[in-house]
């Protein structure tokens, strides 16, 4: 179990297509307002982690470029890798350091510079997060395919349609068009979505999240740093994680992620939350909507919804503020974009500043009861990350 | 019109040609971006990405292609069939896998047609693919000799053939949809 920890600062990049800046620069923009806003000095920082994924970006040791820029070095840091939900990772790996007491004030940044690489390029490097020899090497997998495998099945068990798909982007573009850092800050229309060309059938463009560059960092302290710095921490209560199977074709089924479920039911039974009604818990929260099919997946591995159930949800715009929960009031992968590393961080900022009552009107959650829930899934279910933030100080 | 990966080496051409003309101009690589005017290095650096992967303790797989076979392993004690092939029992330590061959029937769990392909996939016409469920109980990932979504179905009846990969001729597995 070990000491409390808490957020007590977060910064984060305009995401997009970001070549104004090269990687530590784009890092920077969100570790020195993450640093800023936690009240601290650099010299207090015990350890930095950084979440990158790479491949499609020059820069090997972004972790250290990025420290050298940032005026880091000499600290202990480490680059942390789990795929999409590698800030998740990066944001346990900080945790587990300051509950263990190694450590009082960790950074974590997660940053990704994809636009470095042509679109043909970085559709190969995600297309190999799965399993490389087996189901790439032969079949050139990509990572819109890989969940377009999961929306088939879904589909055609439980009677879904590409206009239920299609309704998670309408939702997720309408809430990112209030959300000045989103890649996309703009509406769409269902009619768009659905006009728009398949990129692996039956998910079409508007189904898929974009290439994005960006970065988001937060701080996090332990319980007796957290009361000095700030009297609005906002606590990690719970951390669920669960590693799925590389090869697609060893699940059991694929409509829904056994990973997330797993994270989810230990996410909730560490924090005391009831699996059948997690919603009453929760005042909000951020998913891995990398793909349209994948929020709804989202929906039924949380227990939002029954099983079967996840498409009706969003049918009937359940997932909007003032539904039964609101989910992705940021824009999501989706619409804000989905720089690979920083997405857990961002999920995280964004879930601060909705807890605390930051964040632009027209997508604030109603806080209620100070709970909130990230769902960081890495590959297609490779990776399952929840973790639930709270303002209220946990269990010991 | 020409494939995917012939579109994406015009654009990388059409790059080098931007940053020679710059080289000659200004002495350097870089170039203006041309929606937003900002400047971009040019890398004047390239690799070829390739690996040579160990098959040696799964190379009955590979020779057994040539027969028209395709294998799995099997740990000997549970009786549970491993594919893709691997030669140590999940489950037990001390339980041994011997090989064997894998039913060519079964019926289609899932499948998505690829209309976007990766660059080394891009010289391919678009391309589906499927997990079929063989009369076994093991699954397998492949292409699906179909690429009409309207003519798929989740459930349908599917056999697996040992083909040749052209253009780059080489022997793997698909999955083929069977008239009912």
């Amino acid at each position: 179990m070990g000491r409390r920890v808490a957020i007590v600062g977060t910064g984060h990049s305009k995401f997009g297509v970001r070549n104004d800046v090269n990687i530590a620069e784009l890092a920077y923009e969100a570790i020195s307002k993450a640093i800023s806003s936690a009240g601290i000095e650099k010299k207090e920082i015990d350890l930095v982690v950084t979440g990158y994924v790479g491949g499609w970006s020059s820069e090997g040791l972004a972790p250290v470029v990025v420290m050298e820029y940032a005026g880091l070095t000499g600290k202990p840091g480490y680059r942390i890798e789990a795929a999409c939900a590698t800030g998740s990772a990066a944001i346990k790996a900080a945790h587990d350091a300051i509950a263990s007491g190694e450590a009082d004030i960790a950074l974590v940044v997660g940053v990704e510079k994809m636009n470095e690489s042509p679109t043909p390029t970085v559709v190969e490097f995600i297309g190999r997060a799965g399993n490389y020899f087996w189901e790439f090497e032969n079949f050139g997998l990509t990572f819109p395919g890989y969940y377009a495998l999961y929306a088939t099945a879904y589909m055609s068990k439980y009677g879904a349609t590409e206009e239920d798909l299609c309704r998670v982007a309408v939702k997720n573009h309408y809430y990112a068009s209030m959300n000045p850092k989103a890649q996309f800050p703009r509406a769409i229309t269902l009619e768009q979505c659905m006009k728009s060309r398949y990129i692996a059938w039956p998910l079409k463009l508007f189904d898929c999240s974009p290439i994005t560059d960006g970065a988001a960092a937060v701080v996090l302290a332990s319980e007796e740093v957290a009361q000095k710095l700030t009297d609005s921490p906002v606590w990690i209560e719970s951390i669920g994680v669960s590693v799925g199977t590389s090869n697609l074709s060893k699940r059991d089924q694929f409509t829904s992620l056994n990973a997330a479920t797993l994270a989810a039911k230990m996410a909730y039974k560490k924090a005391g939350i009831d699996p059948e009604n997690p919603a009453k818990y929760l005042d909000v929260a951020e998913v891995h909507d990398c793909f349209t099919i994948a929020e709804i997946l989202a929906y039924e591995d949380l227990g939002f919804a029954k099983r079967g159930e996840g498409y009706k949800l969003i049918r009937d715009e359940q997932t909007y503020i003032g539904g039964l929960i609101p989910v992705n009031l940021s824009g999501g992968l989706k619409a804000k974009g989905h720089p690979l590393a920083a997405t857990g961080v961002s999920m995280a900022v964004e879930l601060t500043n909705q807890l605390l009552g930051k964040v632009e009107k027209g997508r604030q959650a109603d806080i209620k009861n100070g709970r909130a829930l990230a769902h960081n899934i890495g590959g297609t279910g490779h990776y399952a990350y929840v973790t639930i933030y709270s303002l209220s100080k946990p269990r010991a | 019109m020409s494939n995917q990966r012939e579109q994406a080496d015009a654009f990388l051409a059409q790059m080098d040609q931007f940053a020679n003309m710059m080289k000659q101009s200004i002495g350097v690589p870089v170039l203006l971006d041309q929606k937003t005017g900002v400047a971009l290095w040019w890398d004047q650096r390239e690799i070829k990405l390739r690996f040579v992967i160990s098959v040696e303790k799964i190379r009955k797989f590979f020779e057994a292609l040539s027969e028209g076979k395709l294998l799995a392993t099997k740990c000997k004690k549970s009786g549970k069939i491993l594919f893709p092939p691997q030669v140590d029992c999940p489950d037990d330590p001390e339980d041994e896998v011997e090989w064997v061959e894998l039913p060519k029937e079964g019926e289609l769990v899932t499948w998505t047609v690829i209309y976007v392909k990766p660059y080394s996939f891009g010289h391919y016409n678009d391309y589906t693919v499927g997990i079929a469920k063989l009369t076994n109980g093991v699954q397998i990932l492949a292409w699906v000799r179909e690429t009409d979504p309207s003519k798929l179905k989740v459930g349908q009846k599917v056999k697996i053939e040992i083909v040749k990969r052209e253009p780059e001729g080489y022997l793997t597995y698909e999955i083929v949809p069977v008239q009912e």
